[in-house]
């Protein structure tokens, strides 16, 4: 059991050494703009780049639109699943796991062909249309992460009386879904929803082929054309991963463990 | 239906199944799926479809299987689908192996408990931290005037480019992609590993097994499918992964998706058809390995019965 512990502490190191050095040394790197000194310099000039902001702001829009709309496909299919449609579901279960099989590229290239400005859907064709198609993009690529943190907020509530109790009160379906239901999975769509802010902000492929002016193409262009300010970008990329991540930490605290908690 | 209830006297008097009245449901029940539905047709399935049957067509719109046999004649294509193979399989392999020695590390190893939150905190954030940044990152350690380069060589006076280092090649990728598919691994079989009950280890003892069985006949089959299942889904994140090697070369880099990417944004294989072609062949390799993932779950599956 001694060297069982032993070994267990150089796993641990060495798999800690491979992830601290390269984040460590981005951190140095980025703050050596100014010759001899450290200093912030290269973060002063990459915060400070209109094109910075409006890129960033774009993705920002855009990661919002995504998890607006991955809301209004994923929660009624979940709740309607749970509640109806049980036999549906490895169906549903399956193509929420194709994004993860179709690559980013193809997926885009399919919209590319398909949506293009001469055809019957000519998403391509302005640019509403194709930032339209972006947020389409990015959700699908959120789909099976949506989907699973969704479905597993609806397994610790008890949707079938929860649904007849709203029912006897004269609720619709509309203020089921958005009055009761919503409610009680709020938590767990947040989690979706700030995992897919995660993967989308940054994302490079589907908004560089659509011709958008991402965060994710700014941060090519810099990459290609800078020296410090990359890294600096990286490090704030980090953060803002981070961001999110701790946030579903601190809401999964919140989250019912099971349908039938007490109160 | 009043016709019906009057000829049956008995039926009608009989509250309706539940299953009757589902039936009688039938129209209404899709529409909660419906927005699914068509969202996952119009912009994941069709969308698919339209590049398989792409693949197939000359530009005149006539069936051929010529943009299929270029993928494996045309040298600068197969090169490519070889490395973007060997990357995504290598960096499958070893991300699957180390992020499992770590995962057991910090759950079974005796490690104070903070190990185990930290690495997992951790793991969340470095999974999700790919692409771009990722490449600025390793630029910014491991590049021409990295930190860790610059200190290797004038602290220790180990020139890694003179030895052949670089991160355009196989290997160079693979180390840079570990860094998201070790905490992928580590985030998916840590529960896994946890299901592994204590009273599991303590009956095969009681039988008289030594650890080493114990590994091989209790652990190893219980966490088979779900570290095969990883594993697939570490080949398919890298091999689809486009954004890191982007940062490292642009277009340079012969790898699938950056292939496609170019072909794409330009034509630059001169055949608007082989871009479909590319693209089937892409799918056609993640789908197989799905298919292998299943064909052993099912086995193992078997097995554990």
């Amino acid at each position: 059991m001694k060297s069982g512990k032993f070994w267990a502490w150089v796993v641990f190191v060495v798999g800690a050494a491979y992830f601290f050095i390269p984040l460590m040394a981005t951190v140095e790197f980025s703050l050596r703009m100014r010759r001899g000194v450290h200093s912030f310099d290269a973060y002063q000039i990459v915060l400070g780049d209109p094109r910075f902001q409006s890129t960033f702001l774009y993705s920002v829009v855009a990661a919002v639109f995504t998890i607006i709309l991955g809301v209004l496909i994923v929660v009624p299919a979940a709740y309607w699943i749970r509640l109806r449609l049980p036999q549906l579901r490895p169906v549903v279960e399956f193509i929420t796991l194709l994004p993860l099989v179709i690559p980013a590229i193809v997926i885009v290239f399919g919209y590319i062909r398909m949506y293009g400005s001469n055809s019957p859907l000519p998403f391509l064709g302005s640019n509403m249309g194709a930032n339209a198609l972006l947020v389409i993009g990015y959700a699908t690529l959120a789909l099976p992460y949506m989907y699973r943190a969704v479905d597993t907020g609806l397994r610790t509530i008890d949707v079938r009386t929860l649904t007849e109790a709203a029912q006897i009160l004269g609720a619709g379906w509309g203020t089921i879904i958005g009055r009761v239901i919503l409610p009680n999975v709020l938590i767990a769509v947040l989690s979706g929803a700030f995992l897919t802010f995660a993967i989308v902000i940054g994302e490079f492929t589907m908004a560089s082929l659509l011709n958008r002016p991402a965060f994710g193409p700014y941060l090519q262009n810099i990459g290609a054309n800078r020296a410090y300010e990359p890294a600096a970008l990286a490090i704030i990329a980090f953060a803002i991963t981070w961001g999110c991540m701790s946030l579903i930490q601190i809401l999964s605290r919140f989250a019912p463990k099971s349908a039938n908690r007490p109160n | 239906m009043t016709d019906l209830s009057l000829s049956n006297q008995a039926l009608a008097s009989k509250p309706a199944s539940p299953n009757q009245a589902t039936a009688f449901r039938l129209p209404t029940q899709w529409i909660g799926v419906a927005p699914f539905f068509i969202f996952a047709l119009m912009f994941l399935i069709f969308p698919t479809i339209y590049l398989v049957i792409g693949a197939f067509q000359n530009s005149e719109g006539q069936l051929t299987l010529d943009n299929i046999l270029q993928l494996v004649s045309d040298p600068s294509i197969s090169s490519s689908y070889w490395a973007s193979i060997k990357i995504s399989f290598w960096s499958a392999i070893i991300g699957a192996f180390a992020g499992l020695a770590i995962a057991i590390a910090i759950v079974r190893g005796g490690l104070p408990s903070w190990t185990r939150s930290a690495t997992l905190t951790f793991s969340g954030v470095a999974s999700n931290f790919a692409g771009l940044p990722l490449a600025f990152a390793f630029l910014a350690t491991l590049g021409r005037v990295g930190i860790v380069t610059t200190l290797l060589r004038d602290v220790l006076n180990i020139n890694i480019y003179a030895m052949g280092f670089n991160f355009l090649t196989t290997s160079g990728l693979i180390a840079v992609y570990l860094f998201f598919q070790i905490p992928l691994m580590v985030v998916i079989i840590v529960p896994a590993i946890d299901g592994i009950k204590k009273e599991w280890g303590e009956a095969a003892a009681t039988l008289g097994a030594t650890q080493w069985q114990y590994w091989r006949m209790v652990v190893i089959p219980v966490l088979w499918p779900s570290f095969l299942g990883t594993v697939i889904l570490l080949f398919a994140n890298a091999f689809g992964a486009i954004a890191t090697a982007y940062a490292f070369a642009g277009p340079a880099l012969n790898i699938v998706p950056i292939k496609l990417y170019s072909q794409i944004n330009g034509d630059v294989l001169h055949n608007p058809q082989l871009g479909y072609a590319i693209a089937f062949g892409m799918i056609v390799i993640t789908g197989l390995a799905n298919v292998f993932y299943i064909w052993f779950r099912t086995r193992s599956e078997r097995w554990l019965k």
